[in-house]
């Protein structure tokens, strides 16, 4: 998708003229093979988008920082004025939404009671100590706003690391009581889908809601990633890899070495230890953090920020916890 | 949650959440006669990323740190980084520091492209009578209002889809917005609001490629990977096709800040002039940035504060005038301290007493609340007297029949936001010119090898989208002994201080006008002209009279 023809997907939702059409049939063609569907899946994906009643999604926002949601203003192919004319109804998200306050609650309650269901999305940590009393919205909770809305949600995705497993501000001492969707809601019957990364890549959020629309729920791990997108470590894909299997190692970042691409294992990268897409699917369809010279940090998996760190050093029994 | 409640003093207002911003925050204001007569506003999450730092290496503190804000993202890595240079005097190479302005200048341009159109523009622009415009006559006021030419296809095409978003009957996003069925305080005409309607669409568009743009150095974005204390690492970046990149969308954004956000600011000011007679606050201040990549010296943004006003005058800014006051916080004791021994210790009472009544801490220079961000240093450089600044602003003050004293408003700071935009965007040309001069040349001198040392400190500031950020350090046995964040959404919208003064964001809306409580669309408007950033979440529950108001699309 990165280098696909780019097909300008708003003249074509405009009904615009045939070709639009056919390169739009590119894309789903090649968001099928993202998703390891092969192409032939290509038409049930464009049926899904171009669905005359959009899905309700509404999105919560916890003890987060926003970067996923950023993320998510960057998705491409679709984009993100397309996913939410077209594709979806994000009948809640206060970073972007026009009303707020009184008006921003009463959309949020006419969108839990919709008849025909929702999506709940959550991005952020729950914080737990105190009843809750870190983080409040609208004079709630967040962990009692969550609650509510996820248990009668159709589907719950987890948006991001903190969402998925508590994230920065559940790393040690856990100053609030962080804690991921899954780790917090269990009691209330809550399963989410969790797309981790900080952020993670907005594909793998947008593959995850066609796949939702299209197939159901996705394969997912033990951690309840869907295997299209983690199923396997950063390092299997890295194109660095056989420098590592040669035992060539960049030991400093102004080495001669580091100069020439070598492995930044002993830089501290903690590739083989990550189950994530980011070689292949690249970041703003451009780079990636070790292509860019940078160590990987582990940031899709639980407890990274303690577990994999400190992050410019090897972990020689691989990581903690 | 959102009851307006009739006191002996008047009727109150709480708007939680306030939607549009990055984080959580919550806004309650008195009224009397249609006007506000004391506010406040409170941050209703706490993480706790100060606490978690101490006695972990100092180095992995920018990765910490930068996740303190995904919208605000590098520049906490940036800020750390510089902290702990300055604890390690260290200085990193000049492509290095040519690289850090480049992904700091873009991500500055993409917020300020972000808040302008996709959090404050609803603020203005209303979507549902871009329904009635005539895409034709819109098409005419482009080709006169800059050097676009009149060709409507884009614009009935936004009109289409805006359309086919409404007749499906999901509002989605729109839902309950407060432009629905008609509000006189959008003043807009329909092609007005579609031209502004195709630059929300085509804004995020932009977006997304100057997100591209950082990533191209950056590894990612949100939150870039190669910034490290020493230099950067993206030495895979250092090719001409890279800079070339670069450059195809640095031009791309320049076209459309010189022709979508210049008349579209301009055509915003002409038509909300009362905006330009609230939202006043007395005094600011600014850090130094982008300053020469070799020398270290001469930044291209300058430091200062100002008081009271007063164009004609500036001061020196003396970091050590800084303190952190906590009484009306929710943190132990009311002891004002200074950043380096800055103590963070929650202790969540109540809201309702407002004895302690927000996370943010109350930062004061010499005592006094400040404003920092664009709006103060825009009017610093007017005082001071700067050519670029004066040539830009002056030429607007004319254009929009504004007078120069009316920079200190709620348009005011919009418009200062738009113009510091045009001018970091001409700008950047000179960095690219050098970043590629250099990659031509061979540079790869990229990162500077460091020891960390036992005991220091240090401080790292940063001029970034919002105001002055500053970070502090104190490194002992080699590991973080204290950390604290000063940030500019704590500076401009943290609560009041021991002494009672209000923060600049409270001390705005006094006298902002409300006259339709359910509506509250001006106490917005004020308030989303400090482009807030929580780094949570700001709520806003606003005061109802009746029940759910029905909108209904015209």
């Amino acid at each position: 998708m990165p280098n696909g023809k780019r097909f300008d997907a708003l003249k074509m939702l405009a009904g615009g003229p045939k070709p639009s059409r056919r390169e739009f049939m590119k894309f789903c063609g090649t968001m099928a093979v993202f998703m390891g569907m092969g192409p032939a899946f290509a038409p049930a994906i464009a049926d899904a988008l171009m669905n005359k009643k959009r899905p309700s999604v509404v999105y919560l926002h916890c003890a987060e920082c926003t970067g996923c949601t950023e993320g998510l203003l960057r998705a491409y192919e679709p984009f993100f004025d397309e996913i939410i004319m077209s594709t979806i109804s994000l009948d809640y998200c206060e970073t972007i939404m026009a009303a707020s306050g009184q008006a921003a609650h009463a959309a949020l309650e006419k969108a839990v009671a919709n008849p025909e269901g929702y999506v709940c999305v959550i991005e952020g940590g729950i914080p737990t100590y105190h009843g809750g009393e870190y983080g409040k919205v609208g004079g709630e909770t967040m962990f009692q706003l969550c609650a509510r809305v996820a248990a009668k949600a159709k589907a719950t995705i987890a948006m991001g690391s903190c969402a998925c497993f508590g994230g920065v501000q559940a790393a040690a001492p856990n100053p609030s009581g962080a804690k991921g969707v899954n780790q917090a809601l269990a009691a209330v019957g809550v399963s989410a889908i969790n797309i981790s990364g900080c952020p993670p890549n907005p594909m793998n959020f947008v593959g995850t809601v066609v796949h939702l629309l299209t197939k159901g729920m996705p394969k997912l791990d033990h951690w309840n990633r869907p295997t299209m997108f983690y199923g396997d470590t950063v390092h299997a894909h890295c194109p660095r890899q056989e420098h590592f299997n040669r035992g060539e190692f960049a030991p400093s970042f102004d080495s001669p070495e580091a100069k020439k691409g070598w492995c930044l294992y002993q830089l501290g990268c903690k590739g083989p230890y990550t189950y994530n897409n980011c070689p292949t699917a690249l970041f703003n369809q451009v780079n990636w953090p070790v292509k860019a010279g940078a160590p990987c940090i582990g940031c899709s998996e639980p407890n990274f920020w303690d577990d994999y760190s400190p992050f410019f050093h090897p972990i020689e029994d691989g990581p903690k916890g | 949650m959102s009851q307006t409640t009739a006191t002996t003093t008047g009727k109150r207002l709480i708007v939680d959440p306030v939607s549009r911003i990055e984080g959580h925050l919550k806004v309650e204001v008195e009224l009397e006669n249609d006007r506000v007569k004391n506010a406040w506003v409170s941050t209703q999450l706490f993480r706790g990323i100060e606490v978690i730092l101490k006695g972990r290496p100092p180095e992995d503190a920018p990765l910490f740190t930068q996740r303190t804000c995904g919208v605000c993202t590098n520049t906490h890595a940036l800020t750390s980084i510089r902290a702990i240079e300055d604890a390690l005097e260290l200085k990193a190479p000049p492509l290095a520091q040519l690289i850090r302005h480049l992904i700091l200048s873009t991500l500055i341009i993409h917020d300020h492209l972000v808040h302008y159109y996709h959090l404050h523009g609803l603020d203005w622009i209303d979507m549902a009578s871009a329904l009635d415009a005539d895409p034709v006559e819109a098409g005419k006021i482009v080709a006169a209002t800059s050097n676009r030419d009149s060709d409507p296809s884009n614009l009935f095409i936004v009109r289409k889809r805006l359309k086919e978003f409404v007749a499906g009957g999901q509002l989605g996003f729109l839902e309950n917005a407060y432009f629905l069925g008609g509000n006189p305080v959008y003043r807009c005409t329909p092609e007005e609001n579609l031209i502004l309607a195709s630059h929300y669409i085509e804004g995020l568009r932009i977006q997304l490629e100057l997100g591209r743009a950082m990533a191209l150095f950056a590894g990612k974005n949100p939150h870039a990977q190669s910034m490290v204390v020493g230099g950067v690492t993206c030495y895979d970046s250092l090719r001409l096709e890279v800079v070339d990149h670069f450059r195809r969308i640095w031009a791309k954004t320049k076209e459309f800040v010189d022709n979508a956000m210049m008349p579209d600011i301009l055509l915003m000011a002409k038509r909300f002039p009362e905006a330009l007679n609230y939202g006043k606050t007395s005094n600011f201040f600014a850090f130094a940035d982008f300053h020469n990549p070799e020398s270290g010296n001469d930044p291209y943004f300058k430091s200062g504060v100002l008081w009271g006003n007063d164009l004609t005058k500036h001061d020196k800014l003396d970091m050590g005038l800084i303190d952190e006051h906590v009484a009306r916080s929710w943190y132990e004791g009311d002891t004002a301290r200074k950043p380096y021994d800055g103590v963070t210790a929650p202790m969540y009472t109540s809201y309702e007493d407002k004895e302690k009544y927000s996370w943010s801490k109350a930062p004061r220079y010499k005592g006094e609340p400040m404003e920092t961000g664009p709006l103060a240093r825009r009017a610093l450089a007017y005082a001071r007297k700067e050519k670029e600044t004066r040539t830009m602003l002056d030429g607007f003050f004319k254009a929009a029949s504004m007078k120069p004293e009316q920079l200190f408003s709620t348009m005011g700071r919009t418009v200062c936001r738009v113009v510091e935009t045009s001018m970091l965007i001409n700008r950047m040309k000179g960095w690219i010119d050098e970043t590629e001069k250099r990659v031509k040349a061979g540079d790869t001198d990229i990162y500077k090898p460091w020891k960390m040392v036992d005991d220091a400190k240090g401080v790292g500031t940063c001029c970034v989208t919002r105001g002055a950020l500053s970070h502090w350090i104190r490194i002992k046995g080699g590991v973080i002994e204290n950390f604290q964040l000063v940030v500019p959404s704590t500076w401009n919208l943290g609560p009041r201080c021991i002494e009672g003064k209000l923060s600049p964001a409270e001390q705005s809306l006094i006298g902002c006008p409300c006259p339709d409580l359910e509506r509250p669309v001006e106490i917005l408007r004020t308030i989303h002209s400090f482009d807030p950033c929580i780094a949570c979440s700001v709520h806003m529950v606003d005061n109802r009279s009746g029940g759910i108001r029905k909108f209904k699309i015209r």
